[in-house]
């Protein structure tokens, strides 16, 4: 067991770390950008806009997040579009992601009172005024408890990465434990790891949702 | 085709496995956790946040090196039920525990002032009503974990997903098709399972407890999720 | 002959506040008793230590023969005997009135099915609820709630029955149909103590009145005595602020 002690600081394993990082970092990223545009496609348009954006979030929150990387990595080569490793699992992870973000900003847009939205146009604004200057400033705040699980999850679901070759905090312990064949310990390191950075992510979450709080006010939490 | 159906099936059966340990020992923390002690609820609340602070994969390769160190030669398959099960029965006793502590205190009281004992009231009174409003957000956790069992893929179950990858691997031109139409399958058995559940929902349905707990859970995720689920699509 | 139900000396202390300061009462078969008194002097409270559903911190508490407060009473078993019928009702939501009456017989009493059912089909005869057997508590008024709790009680065929406020959340004009009950048990013989206001109710059917205030008992005595020359100053002031209150004046 002293051994698990050591090998927290081994170099390797930092540098898996980093790559889970930049994988959950962008992901986050561009799946809010994404989400958000899908949520306000749901929310504020009709027609095929609206469709497309509703079989898009249907599809990704359906279908397992491993399948989805497995068609990205594996499948697309066959239609002729080969992506590197870390490519194909970041946009796998930002693709599925932003489904679920989607709904999370769609449930936080929706639960701004309709009043809010009739009182901006009243005074004159536009639609799309109206929007980014009261809807979306209550709604962006409304949507920080379930956008810090969906990190949580998100920082979890990078694992996956490792299945098609990246080297990953886990990917590096595997790579590491393929040499010694102190397969266990190393795994045992790598979710004291895992539980250190979502220890780390709970307590920020906590803090930054009792600074920002808005009393009455709450939205989904949890992905299914 | 067939050997996709060979393999949805490991998945189901995997599911069925892992939702029935996740179902049993969930219930059970959760009891623990509103009625036990406290340094007996303080551990369970450790139990749950370990199994929702480790991802999924790294607990597989746990139970699986970890049970064989110990002297355990489990199958792949095993290992996957009871580490998905573990895992899931965490989030599951947070939504029992939710369910369980929305039922008002009266009801207890009531129970005990008629001579039950705290067990019997437990069992006859708190978790009839607690099972019911668990259906709604249970049906998440379903969704979630029937997306799950792809992932023993990684310790070596042969599943839907490794019956895919073999096809792949064998003619790499079908390889995109054979994903896809695995995603399929998987999007039909989330809204068959869904839709199910929901029909158990309206069976179980009492009049007033719905309404009670809609009104206490006011802007729950599992009310905010039905409708989600239900209008639009 | 000893009285049905004694308490001596029961005190209570939440934190820093004492509810209930050195209690004595006792109550004979047959008889109602109310107890009134300014809010939070601690009369729910007192009801909650006599069937244990709040642990006093001191005194005792007797039925018949039984220690109530004794560290080895088998408390559900007392239970069972002492009715308790809650100001909230309380009535288990997910089951009907018919279930919910029937609980005890069959799961505590342990009779067979169908004795527990006749039991719990009499208990809501008596309330004058036999048509509403299949009805869930949402589906009932808030007078019907209340009734159907009266009858879960009775249903157990208890030495007594405690009410705590059976009345005051109900709207007014449903308040009736649970006096009227209530009034009936009393006549029937039933043992009874009651905390309530209805100042009607107790001097129509109150062998004697209770008055406490912080903790303690002030005053008690049969009603007529107690309306018409309170002993206490503070016992005249409070049935002058009730009548105000409630018109009851006469």
């Amino acid at each position: 067991m002293p051994l698990v002690f050591e090998w927290l600081w081994l170099p390797r394993l930092t540098r898996g770390l980093w790559v889970t990082l930049q994988l959950t970092g962008a992901c986050m990223g561009i799946g809010a950008l994404l989400g958000l545009l899908l949520a306000l496609a749901r929310v504020y348009t009709r027609g095929p806009v609206y469709w497309i954006a509703s079989l898009y979030v249907q599809f990704f929150r359906g279908t397992p997040l491993l399948v989805q990387l497995m068609i990205i990595h594996f499948g697309l080569p066959s239609a002729g579009i080969v992506l590197p490793a870390f490519v194909s699992g970041l946009l796998a992870m930002a693709l599925n992601t932003a489904a679920y973000q989607a709904e999370y900003f769609r449930g936080a847009i929706q639960s701004v009172k309709a009043g809010q939205m009739l009182a901006a146009r009243s005074l004159g604004l536009s639609a799309w005024q109206a929007i980014c200057r009261i809807i979306l400033p209550q709604a962006l705040r409304l949507v920080i408890p379930p956008w810090s699980n969906e990190l949580v999850y998100m920082l979890k679901y990078s694992t996956i990465v490792y299945m098609v070759g990246v080297a990953d905090l886990l990917g590096e312990a595997r790579n590491i434990a393929a040499r010694n064949f102190r397969f266990l310990e190393l795994y045992i390191v790598a979710a004291l790891f895992y539980l250190a950075l979502v220890l780390l992510l709970t307590v920020a979450q906590r803090v930054i949702e009792r600074q920002l709080r808005i009393p009455g006010l709450g939205v989904p939490r949890e992905r299914p | 085709m067939p050997v996709f159906w060979q393999g949805m099936l490991v998945n189901l059966q995997l599911l069925l496995g892992l939702l029935s340990i996740g179902l049993a020992i969930g219930i059970l923390v959760a009891i623990i956790e509103v009625y036990a002690p406290r340094p007996l609820a303080a551990v369970a609340s450790g139990y749950e946040w370990f199994f929702r602070g480790i991802p999924e994969i790294v607990l597989l390769f746990l139970f699986y090196f970890g049970l064989t160190r110990a002297g355990w030669a489990v199958s792949p398959f095993m290992a996957a039920v009871l580490a998905l099960g573990a895992r899931s029965s965490a989030y599951q006793s947070q939504i029992f525990r939710g369910a369980l502590s929305s039922i008002p205190a009266g009801q207890m009281m009531a129970a005990r002032s008629l001579g039950m004992g705290r067990v019997a009231a437990i069992g006859r009174i708190i978790l009839p009503q607690a099972l019911r409003l668990s259906i709604p957000p249970w049906s998440n956790e379903f969704s979630a974990v029937l997306k799950d069992t792809t992932l023993a893929y990684s310790i070596g179950v042969v599943d839907v997903l490794r019956q895919a990858r073999y096809m792949s691997v064998r003619t790499p031109a079908v390889s995109l098709t054979a994903f896809i139409v695995v995603a399929l399958m998987f999007l039909v058995l989330t809204y068959a399972g869904n839709w199910m559940l929901g029909l158990l929902e309206a069976r179980v349905r009492v009049p007033g407890l719905e309404g009670r707990a809609r009104r206490e859970m006011r802007f729950s995720w599992s009310r905010m999720w039905r409708r989600v689920r239900w209008r639009r699509f | 002959m000893a009285p049905l139900l004694r308490t001596e000396d029961v005190h209570k202390r939440y934190g820093k506040e004492e509810v209930l300061r050195g209690v004595s009462m006792c109550l004979e078969p047959g008889e109602t008793k109310v107890i009134i008194g300014p809010s939070g002097t601690g009369k729910s409270t007192l009801l909650r230590c006599i069937n244990r559903l709040t642990e006093p911190d001191r005194g005792r508490i007797w039925l018949e023969e039984q220690e109530v407060t004794a560290r080895k009473a088998s408390i559900n078993r007392l239970r069972a005997d002492i009715g308790f019928v809650f100001q909230d009702f309380n009535l288990f939501t997910h089951l009907t009135s018919l279930e919910n009456v029937r609980l005890g017989p069959l799961r505590v009493r342990r009779l067979g099915r169908p004795q527990a059912n006749r039991t719990a089909l009499e208990a809501l005869a008596q309330v004058g609820l036999s048509d509403k057997t299949k009805s869930y508590p949402a589906e009932l008024s808030g007078g019907q709630q209340q009734r159907v709790a009266i009858a879960r009680a009775l249903a157990m065929h208890p030495k007594l029955i405690l009410f705590d406020e059976p009345t005051s959340a109900l709207d007014p004009e449903l308040i009736g149909e649970v006096l009227e009950v209530m009034v009936r048990l009393a006549k029937s013989g039933m043992t009874m103590l009651v905390v309530s206001h209805e100042m009607g109710f107790a001097r129509s059917v109150a062998d004697e009145i209770i008055f406490m205030e912080h903790g303690v008992i002030v005053e008690q005595g049969p009603p007529s005595r107690m309306f018409k020359a309170p002993t206490q100053a503070r016992t005249g002031e409070f049935l002058r602020k009730i009548s105000e209150l409630y018109g009851e004046a006469d």
